[in-house]
C-alpha cells in the first residue's frame, strides 16, 4: 500500500469512530424519530443481539463511556477495514485468474 | 435509517432478503471486473471511513439527528458494483457486532441502502454529470446533488417495504410525509458530507474515482 491517500483515510476513520463519535448526537435518529411519531416505533422489537457485547457501540463492562464507545468505534473500524479489504483484494485476484 | 426487527413482517423481510442476496451476488460479479491494483485499496478504505462516519449523528432538528448513509458517496468513489458490497458489509457488520439494525430486517436495510440508494443515487450522478460542464467541480456538484435525492430515495425503498408487509396500518401517505419531513433534511448533510470526501479524493488521487474516469473515457471518445 504505497498510496498515502489510503493510509491518511484509515487514520481519519479510526479517529472519528475511537474519539470524535463521542461528540455525536444523542438525539434519536431521525428514522426512529420519524416512526415514532407517525405511530409505529412501538412495532419494533429488540435484535437477538441487543445483549451481544458490542450492543448499542459500547463495550460491555467499560464503565467510562467515552472509553466504551471509543473502543467499540475502533473494533468497528478495524472489523470493517478487515472484511472489506479481504473481500475487495480478493475479488481482484479472482478477476486477475480469468483470461 | 437502520430499520429494526419488527417494522416489516417476516415474509415480507424474507423476500427483500433474497432480492439483496441477488442484487449483492451480481454486484460481485461486476465488482471483480472494475477492481485492480490501485482501485482494491480504496474500496477498502470507503467501507471503512463509512462505517466510521455512520457513528456520527448530527443534528438535523430540534431532537431529531441523522447520518450519512454514504451510498452515493462510495457509487462516486469505487463505482456502484463495490459500493453496492461496500455498503452490504457495513450494514451486515452494524447489525451483528452492534445490534445496530435488525437481524430479519437485514435484508430490508441492504435493498434500501446498498442497492436503491447506491443505483438511484449512482444514476441521478450520470445524469447531472451529463448536464454539467466536463470539469472536477462537475463530479463533486452531481455527487453532492446525487447524495441529496439518494436519502428520499431509500426512503422510497422502506415506503414499498411498508406498502407490502408492515406490521403496523398507518396511511403510506402518513408514513411518507413523516418520514419524508426528516429525511429531506438528513438529505442536505448527506449532501455536505459526500461534498467534502469526494472533494478531498479528488483532490489528492483523480486518477482513483470511479465517477471521473468514466468523464475522460466519454471525451476520448468524442474526440476520436
Amino acid at each position: 500500500m504505497k498510496n498515502p491517500l489510503i493510509l491518511v483515510g484509515l487514520a481519519v476513520s479510526l479517529v472519528i469512530a475511537g474519539g470524535i463519535s463521542y461528540y455525536a448526537s444523542s438525539q434519536p435518529d431521525g428514522f426512529e424519530k420519524s416512526a415514532g411519531e407517525i405511530g409505529f416505533l412501538d412495532t419494533a422489537e429488540d435484535s437477538p443481539l441487543a445483549g451481544s457485547p458490542l450492543a448499542e457501540y459500547g463495550v460491555a463492562g467499560v464503565e467510562n463511556d467515552r472509553l466504551s464507545g471509543g473502543l467499540a468505534g475502533v473494533i468497528g473500524v478495524a472489523s470493517t477495514a478487515a472484511i472489506s479489504f479481504g473481500i475487495f483484494y480478493g475479488l481482484r485476484r479472482f478477476n486477475k485468474s480469468k483470461p | 435509517m437502520h430499520i429494526p426487527d419488527g417494522f416489516i413482517d417476516i415474509p415480507t423481510s424474507a423476500a427483500f432478503a433474497a432480492i439483496a442476496a441477488v442484487g449483492v451476488g451480481a454486484s460481485l460479479k461486476g465488482a471483480a471486473k472494475s477492481l485492480d491494483e490501485k482501485t482494491a485499496p480504496l474500496a477498502g478504505l470507503t467501507a471503512t471511513f463509512i462505517f466510521a462516519v455512520q457513528m456520527i449523528n448530527f443534528p438535523v432538528a430540534a431532537g431529531t439527528s441523522g447520518h450519512l448513509f454514504g451510498s452515493v458517496l462510495a457509487a462516486v468513489l469505487v463505482g456502484p458494483y463495490v459500493a453496492t458490497l461496500a455498503l452490504s458489509v457495513v450494514l451486515l457488520l452494524q447489525a451483528l457486532l452492534f445490534a445496530d439494525g435488525g437481524l430479519t430486517a437485514a435484508g430490508l436495510n441492504v435493498f434500501n441502502l446498498a442497492l436503491v440508494g447506491v443505483w438511484v443515487g449512482y444514476g441521478v450522478f450520470l445524469l447531472v454529470k451529463k448536464i454539467l460542464p466536463k470539469n472536477k467541480s462537475s463530479i463533486t456538484t452531481a455527487a453532492a446533488i446525487a447524495g441529496f435525492i439518494s436519502v428520499p430515495a431509500a426512503v422510497m425503498g422502506f415506503l414499498l417495504q411498508y406498502a407490502i408487509g408492515a406490521n403496523s396500518t398507518f396511511s403510506l401517505t402518513a408514513v411518507f410525509t413523516g418520514m419524508m419531513s426528516t429525511h429531506v433534511l438528513i438529505g442536505i448533510g448527506e449532501a455536505v458530507i459526500t461534498t467534502f470526501a469526494v472533494t478531498a479524493v479528488m483532490a489528492s488521487r483523480p486518477d482513483l474515482v470511479y465517477g471521473y474516469r468514466g468523464t475522460k473515457q466519454q471525451l476520448e471518445i468524442r474526440k476520436a
